[in-house]
């Protein structure tokens, strides 16, 4: 099966040609369809449709960190890590408890902010460890073992961490006082709420920060080393086992800023929360382009985009099929282009 | 070596099974259709019985059985990972719904059904549902794995994951689907036609002659599995599994190999869909989740992957730990010690140990087919060798 690498003029095999035919036909007829859609909606109800965008884009900048958890693994030794949807769970649990029992705070105020601060800390450090013991415990033995034998361990570990949530948040979705001031304000017509607008204030700097850390430090070069070549970094004197270690603790600690993101703007926790959240993260990390960073920001960002739109919209599916729509996008992505809008294009061997 | 296991494999799956597996069968008909009515059974054997193996549990264990031969086929034989099974499951299950039962109130089709021919809806015979679930179902999994099969093996287990999600959502918002009225919603289909068997109607609390039918279905599942894998088609999927490129190589087509076995398996989720629906007499759209599927992928890890007898056993075990054993357990427990602890709630941490402690320590199954258990582990007995294989893309 050979992957094609597109390139602006169709060029290759005959076989190939046709790929990037049915590619650009399939992109253009696609994104005309949600063009016109868009359109006939914010001719029908303009305010509205601004008010759904912006709550979809705070939705999608979660599924953003967390999709950038599935990336970086992904880049770097290609398992789809099933458990990080979980591992996001259990994260929002997590700093459920640290704020409003641990610490006792419940209402938005200095010592408020004080908690969520610290808490942002702790969750982050909480979701990194979790995410190094999975590795080192289960991942790190089968890495020499063939494809399929990670990927059930990974969708076990996705149980395991689903029965952890069960036990500690309960079966049934709880109510979490927040932290993060709530108000609105108004431009215009529109109203965005000040969770948004915090959410984005605290989620940005993060995306950066993870995207420096990969580009600029030595502990980044590393990374793109490995994920290029593991024998070849092993031969370049780079520790090839703390590297990816180090890599499942970067996208834990983004799961778990996103949990407590997300735990303080929509306040409440459930314990199959991973499960769904997870594979729309991963879907947006596939659309973006997996393995790139920015390309699961962007995803993140239109995945969350597009449902916010499908579900407030007056001409669209609904929210009972919101998960459906999800999922046709992913199908759509993974089978006409595998590579993803921004995805780096590979020619496989095989 | 290699070639010495496949040979004795070869001559292991004769049809002498048939004769051990019908003699199993009829002991466990027997017990369950004569003796546990019995009245001269002691009322403690009855009691341990009726606790730790009711007839219910044993009956939905074996329809577990034909669901985890099916994917057996797909993830054992073929070697593809299929994350969504539940959404045969739910299609056949629906298959049993539209053509044994009264929903479709508004016709009136009668077709060697079980019911009188004055009732409304289409009642069509059960066994032919059968046939009409399992192949809608196979064509389902043609149409899911035609654009799909050219994936990599996780891309293409996340795909049947959103089909799993997609097509269980279809019928449980399926009360209004584009203005059709296609699964009655969250309400479910309730009461599907009894099994006509000539002289008797099933219902569903003939728990004894309907073991017998869903033995009878597993026989003809593991029949198929057994016949199917010592063929043309069969030695073409266990090449695909170990090494596609080199079977492609030697001019496996792959399309058509790997299409071959999501229908086969497809075909048996719709034998189960179906044999379910007439279990829990309806057929409900809640029932049909993302953890059934890993369920299912448990069962086949647990007992072996491509081994059906391993799966066979892999999948009572599991069933009647999810169904009924642990929830049992959990009464004897809580009553001997007075504690208050939710045994049920455990079946998500034993399945996932499950799948991960096999994948670490026993990638086999504890009934391993000789050949996966020489591919499983042979990266491992060369490390330079799977560093090498890397670069392949494997």
């Amino acid at each position: 099966m050979a992957k094609v690498a597109e390139a602006k003029t169709f060029k290759g095999t005959p076989g190939q040609i046709r790929q990037q035919r049915i590619e650009r036909i399939g992109a253009i007829s696609l994104s005309g369809i949600a063009a016109v859609w868009m359109i006939a909606n914010l001719i029908k109800a303009p305010e509205q449709f601004a008010q759904v965008a912006i709550s979809g884009l705070r939705n999608g900048l979660i599924y953003a960190l967390i999709a950038l958890g599935y990336t970086l693994v992904y880049g770097i030794i290609e398992l789809i890590n099933f458990a990080h949807g979980d591992l996001f769970m259990l994260s929002a649990v997590f700093s459920s408890f640290f704020i409003t029992y641990w610490l006792g705070a419940d209402q938005s105020n200095g010592y408020g902010w004080f908690a969520f601060g610290l808490c942002l800390v702790a969750v982050m450090i909480f979701g990194a460890v979790i995410n190094v013991l999975i590795e080192r415990f289960a991942y790190r033995r089968l890495r020499h073992a063939p494809r399929l034998a990670p990927l059930i361990t990974a969708v076990g570990m996705s149980f395991l961490l689903n029965f952890i949530g069960l036990k500690w948040n309960g079966s049934t979705p709880r109510q979490w006082p927040t932290v993060i001031p709530s108000g609105d304000i108004y431009i215009g017509e529109i109203r965005i709420s000040m969770i948004t607008i915090w959410l984005f204030l605290i989620g940005f700097p993060l995306l950066v920060g993870l995207n420096y850390l990969v580009t600029s430090t030595k502990q980044g070069k590393a990374m793109r080393a490995t994920s290029q070549d593991r024998d070849a970094s092993t031969l370049m004197g780079i520790n090839v086992n703390k590297t990816i270690a180090f890599t499942f603790a970067l996208g834990g600690a983004m799961a778990g800023a996103a949990g407590l993101l997300y735990q303080q703007s929509i306040g409440t926790t459930n314990y199959n929360l991973g499960f769904q959240l997870g594979l729309i993260a991963f879907t947006s990390a596939v659309l973006g382009g997996i393995g790139n960073l920015w390309g699961a920001v962007l995803g993140g960002l239109l995945i969350g985009l597009i449902q916010g739109l499908n579900d407030g919209l007056p001409i669209a599916f609904g929210q009972q099929w919101s998960q459906s729509v999800v999922f046709t996008i992913l199908i759509i992505i993974l089978v006409f282009k595998p590579a993803g809008l921004l995805g780096k294009t590979v020619t496989e061997k095989v | 070596m290699a070639k010495a296991s496949v040979a004795t494999n070869v001559t292991r799956s004769n049809r002498k099974w048939i004769i051990g597996y019908s003699i199993a069968g009829l002991v466990l008909f027997i017990t369950y259709q004569f003796l546990l009515p019995w009245d001269g059974l002691p009322s403690g054997i009855y009691q341990a019985v009726n606790q730790w193996f009711p007839p219910s549990a044993i009956n939905e264990s074996l329809v577990y059985v034909i669901m985890a031969l099916g994917l057996n086929i797909v993830v054992g034989y073929a070697g593809l990972l299929d994350l969504g099974y539940v959404a045969f499951w739910a299609i056949g299950g629906y298959c049993a719904g539209w053509f044994m039962s009264e929903f479709f109130y508004f016709i009136n089709v009668h077709f060697l059904g079980s019911v009188p021919a004055e009732a409304p809806g289409i009642h069509i015979n059960f066994w032919m549902v059968l046939l009409i679930g399992g192949f809608v179902c196979a064509l389902f999994g043609i149409l899911i794995g035609a654009p799909t099969l050219r994936l990599k093996s996780d891309y293409l287990a996340l795909v049947t994951l959103g089909f799993g999600e997609i097509i269980p959502q279809v019928f449980f918002n399926g009360e209004n689907f584009f203005g059709f009225n296609i699964s009655n919603g969250t309400r479910g289909i309730v009461r599907v036609d009894p099994i006509p068997v000539g002289v008797k109607n099933l219902g569903p609390f003939d728990f004894g002659w309907k073991l017998l039918i869903f033995l009878f279905l597993t026989a003809v599942m593991v029949f198929i599995s057994l016949r199917l894998r010592r063929g043309r088609l069969g030695r073409a999927w266990l090449a695909i599994r170990e090494d596609e490129l080199a079977a492609s190589m030697m001019g496996v087509p792959l399309m058509r190999t790997k299409l071959a076995a999501y229908a086969v398996g497809a075909f048996a989720g719709g034998l189960g869909g179906v044999a379910f629906a007439t279990h829990v007499d309806g057929v409900y759209a809640e029932r049909f989740n993302f953890t059934i599927s890993i369920f299912l992928l448990a069962m086949v890890v647990l007992g072996g992957m491509g081994n059906v007898w391993g799966v066979i056993l892999g999948a009572f075990v599991l069933s009647w730990v999810n169904g009924n054993g642990l929830s049992a357990f959990g009464r004897v427990y809580n009553d001997a010690f007075g504690t208050k602890i939710d045994f049920a709630s455990f079946t998500f941490l034993i399945f996932g140990l499950v799948l991960i402690l096999m994948m670490l320590f026993k990638r086999e199954g504890f009934l391993p087919e000789s050949r996966l258990k020489l591919m499983l582990n042979e990266d491992e007995l060369d490390e330079a060798d799977a560093s090498g294989k890397k670069k392949v893309g494997k």
